[in-house]
């Protein structure tokens, strides 16, 4: 566990780190406002948001990114509201039709369009590669406080680290009206918060860890640390502050277990290839889930 | 003033009311607020008496609860204008205090008692104001005057339905504010609460406050409040309870639905 | 070239995906209706989800077993089996803790999808290079399907059809009348179970063809395609069963013609292409009906307020109720009323006054209730009746 742990597992772990931290924090606001599924939807059309960025552009840098996948979730989000308004049609309902619809446009669009250019596929888009975010410029401990190997990271790194710190000050500066909100909206208006804005906001930022894990990951770590870590950290406590540090602790816990259990779990039984590690962080999130679910303090009403 | 007799209105009652409506607490006028093509309240117009307790009543539907969300812009009108103290509501927010309806809410989020009254601070401590022991002390003054000191830090969802409206309450009295608009602050409570909450009501009343509450008990109206606003989509009748409080106005504000002797006859005036 | 594949001339095995895609839509969108109703459409999302990780764990056991990992029967059994399994857990976790639906829709769907990948890199490295071809059941693909395995979609479609037929009666009355269905002996909780059975069971049959991470859609879209046409629940059924028809047959026909999509997004685009026009352009509930109802309902407010406040002598304060009152006539620049004001005006107040006085008296409580501010009392009332309450206007009531 020396110069190998630094150059190949460290980055990885640690980028699993800052998406499972990311994706969790505007998790537990969704979670108590009901719309826990409102993350499903946002890393479902993150990849319409990312092609139509794409070729718009022609290229893949961060920035179109970022703002086409954001645009698709508020442009999601307004017509699941459209819809739901309008047609009178329970919210669960107007969300499946236009994430999937959304997603289906972004799947047809990437494959009729010339992207073997760059790193842009259905299944990347799914479950990522966090595997070959390798440090290669590290030959140990001591890489960490070496500038010219530290310019080697590999990029996604800080650019997650960018994206928790976004994510972080977001829930940090708006802790109040968020939690205000989401717990008496009436109360809310009536001290003259616009809780409007605010939830679009919330949605905007959840985009943006979204969108920032996407490259690095996929969308299934985000839909499963949306929901999984939040979840199991409302079993656990009582209180908003507590459950949100709960659900850091998870989300982190699940990167890094879900990534040693991917590269070396299969070594350990004899196999000889590692398995998927997204899929792996995913599932031993649901694990913690399970265990909450079963065993947590507060896992059922007035407990 | 109800319809009936607006063919008497003359000049000196438009300025006389004029004059009512800048002094008044809460004014709203020509408030219309519709969901889909049925109009939810029509046209309203109400002027809050200052230092008095007012009732809305009104057969259920009758939008007392949407008035309330409308003039403070919760909800937002398809016509009309607010005014509090004859300035537009957006800059009097801080004399205002909003207790909604205790069912609006989930009662499973995680937090304590404490920090739900601290939210009635909100507009003090802004978004990353620490919350200072003068904080503290203003919340727990508003559990005593409800007499919830001793849940303080009790989660939320452990209250009961009396509890939980004392808590309501309490956050409205820690924002100290000069005007006191409750949506159904009796629903489902008990009766021991129900006489704490009248009780402090009664005492801002008689410290100067106004106090604007929905109500749907007709039987404790003239025991309750001065005022009475008979609402069912218009305003059918409003002034002091022994003026307004009619059984003619009565059958007026709830039709044929008014059958049974909810009222009782003794406590109606005229 | 999408012609012939509409009219079914591009040979045999396209024909039965078509007719198959056609029939599981049928399914779909019947099903999904009752879905929809009980407002449990995106539990759909988590039974489909749920399936990859019996796709891959079938394949290996088929594989240890000694078999064909790609035998189709085998790979549906295993995904139903997982299905279930996701169902159970949303059930579970919905029932045992505090958490919502929503909550543990959302978590059963990432965590078996996620723990599906893993065994989907798991059965890479077993087959080393060869394509399993279980990629095809993230998105459908309808492409050069075996001849059994056409026919078994085609016969499954048509067996789930006639089933979600068979049992439409007790799903309508769960969906529209759960008080009256249980009254009546049937146990909600029994009939919950057959629907999940039905969608289950759906999405397995469609896992070739639409995939599972759309498959939901083709449960969704039509009903909530079919609730802007219609309030009567029967017709929505109707309404819901073609658009879902619709959607499965015109999308596996373009899927035929272009081999290389996925024929998933093919199909979901289509359906969503219905939905849209309906959005749109439906009568009582699109979104251009409603916004130019709102739009005229809103000056309609205006006016009568504005007309009133001119009866009554008082000044007019909204800027919008100013400017239409001023476009249509009824008043100068600086507010006063114009001839034709005056004449609106006092109509309005009278039309009021005797409203006032239908409401307040209980003999008129049927016409009472069609009062919204708006429509005028002559609608309403015989003229007998207006002359009887116009007879109390003149003796107003003190009060």
């Amino acid at each position: 566990m020396g110069a190998e742990f630094v150059a190949l597992s460290l980055t990885p772990i640690l980028i699993g780190v800052c998406v499972s931290v990311a994706c969790a924090l505007p998790g537990n606001f969704l979670l108590l406002r009901r719309q826990a599924l409102i993350g499903d939807a946002i890393s479902h059309v993150v990849l319409p948001g990312i092609v139509v960025a794409f070729l718009l552009t022609g290229t893949v840098r961060t920035g179109p990114m970022l703002l086409g996948a954001a645009g698709a979730a508020v442009l999601a989000v307004i017509a699941i509201e459209a819809i739901r308004r309008l047609g009178r049609i329970e919210s669960g309902a107007a969300m499946g039709v236009v994430f999937t619809a959304m997603f289906a446009g972004g799947v047809l669009l990437l494959e009729r369009s010339d992207t073997s250019s760059v790193h842009l596929d259905v299944e990347h888009a799914l479950y990522g590669n966090l595997e070959s975010l390798i440090w290669l410029d590290a030959t140990g401990w001591g890489s960490l406080i070496d500038a010219t190997a530290l310019a080697g990271l590999p990029v996604e790194l800080p650019r997650m680290a960018l994206a928790l710190l976004v994510v972080g000050a977001f829930i940090a500066l708006f802790w109040r009206p968020l939690a205000l909100s989401t717990f008496d909206e009436g109360f809310a208006r009536g001290l003259g918060l616009r809780t409007g804005p605010l939830g679009l906001a919330l949605v905007v930022v959840s985009a943006i860890a979204a969108v920032a894990a996407f490259d690095a990951v996929g969308s299934i770590i985000v839909i499963a640390m949306f929901i999984c870590p939040p979840a199991a950290a409302r079993m656990m406590t009582n209180r908003l502050g507590h459950q949100v540090a709960w659900s850091m602790l998870f989300a982190a816990l699940a990167a890094i277990i879900g990534y040693v259990l991917a590269g070396y779990g299969p070594l350990w039984i004899g196999a000889s290839a590692s398995v998927s590690a997204a899929g792996m962080i995913a599932t031993v999130s649901g694990i913690i889930l399970a265990v909450a679910a079963i065993a947590g303090p507060h896992r059922t009403r007035g407990s | 003033m109800s319809l009936q007799n607006i063919h008497l209105v003359t000049d000196e009652a438009v300025a006389q009311a004029e004059a009512e409506r800048t002094a008044s607490p809460l004014a709203v006028r020509n408030l219309t607020v519709s969901y889909g093509q049925t109009p939810a309240i029509f046209s309203v117009d109400l002027t809050v008496r200052a230092g008095a307790m007012t009732a809305i009543v009104g057969p259920n539907g009758a939008g007392k609860s949407t008035l309330l969300k409308a003039a403070l812009d919760v909800i937002k009108p398809l016509a009309g204008t607010v005014t509090v103290f004859g300035e537009p509501l957006a800059a009097m927010r801080d004399r205002i205090a909003y207790v909604p309806q205790r069912a609006s809410v989930d009662w499973d989020f995680p937090t304590r008692v404490i920090d739900v009254v601290l939210m009635g601070l909100y507009r003090q401590l802004g978004l990353l104001g620490r919350v200072r022991s003068k904080h503290r002390a203003a919340a727990m003054g508003a559990l005593d005057r409800v007499g919830m000191t001793d849940f303080a830090t009790r989660q939320i969802g452990q209250l009961s339905g009396g509890q939980q409206q004392r808590v309501f309450l309490a956050r409205a009295l820690a924002q100290d504010a000069d005007v006191y608009v409750l949506d159904e602050p009796f629903a489902g409570v008990d009766a021991a609460t129900e006489r704490a909450i009248i009780a402090v009501l009664k005492d801002l009343r008689d410290t100067g406050r106004t106090v604007l509450a929905v109500h749907h008990d007709l039987a404790t109206v003239p025991d309750y409040f001065d005022d009475v606003v008979l609402l069912n989509t218009q305003v059918i009748a409003a002034g002091p309870v022994d003026d307004v409080f009619t059984e003619d106005n009565l059958q007026a504000a709830y039709g044929g639905r008014l059958t049974t002797a909810r009222v009782d006859p003794e406590s109606v005036a005229g | 070239m999408l012609g012939d594949a509409l009219l079914l001339q591009l040979g045999y095995n396209a024909t039965l995906v078509t007719v198959g895609a056609a029939l599981l839509g049928v399914a779909a969108g019947v099903a999904g209706t009752f879905l929809f109703l009980r407002k449990r459409a995106l539990v759909g999302d988590a039974i489909s989800h749920a399936t990859l990780p019996g796709v891959g764990l079938a394949f290996v056991l088929m594989v240890a077993l000694g078999g064909d990992g790609r035998w189709l029967p085998g790979l549906l059994l295993g995904a139903a089996v997982s299905a279930a399994i996701g169902l159970l857990c949303v059930q579970g976790l919905t029932r045992a803790t505090r958490l919502g639906e929503d909550a543990a829709i959302g978590a059963v769907l990432s965590v078996f999808f996620g723990f599906g990948i893993v065994i989907l890199t798991v059965v890479q490295t077993m087959t080393a290079g060869q394509q399993a071809g279980l990629e095809g059941f993230l998105l459908g693909s309808t492409a050069g399907m075996l001849r059994s395995d056409a026919i078994l979609l085609a016969v499954s479609a048509a067996v789930v059809l006639a089933l979600v037929l068979v049992l439409r009666r007790p799903l309508e009355l769960a969906a529209f009348d759960p008080g009256y269905a249980e009254a009546t002996g049937w146990s909600l909780g029994r009939i919950d179970l057959v629907m999940m059975g039905i969608v289950l069971v759906v999405t397995v049959v469609g896992l070739k063809v639409v995939g599972l991470i759309l498959i939901v859609a083709l449960l969704i879209v039509p009903a909530v395609t079919a609730r802007f046409w219609t309030d009567r629940t029967g017709h929505v059924v109707i309404i819901a069963g073609a658009v879902g028809g619709v959607s499965g047959y015109v999308g596996a026909a373009i899927s035929a013609v272009a081999p290389a999509l996925p024929t998933g997004p093919i199909v979901v685009l289509v359906g969503f292409l219905l939905f849209l026009v309906s959005l749109l352009f439906s009568p009582g509930r699109g979104v251009l009906a409603s916004l130019l109802m709102h739009h005229r309902y809103q000056r309609r407010v205006h006016m009568r307020q504005g007309l009133l406040a001119l009866a009554q002598g008082q000044p007019i304060f909204e800027a919008l109720t100013r400017r239409l009152m001023h476009r249509a006539g009824l008043i100068l620049p600086d507010g006063v009323a114009t001839q034709a004001g005056q004449a609106a005006a006092s109509k309005a107040l009278l039309d009021e006054t005797r409203w006032s006085l239908v409401r307040a008296d209980t003999s008129f409580a049927a016409a009472a209730t069609r009062y919204d501010g708006l429509t005028p009392i002559e609608d309403v009332l015989t003229p007998d009746q207006l002359r009887d309450v116009d007879g109390r206007i003149t003796a107003p009531k003190v009060v």
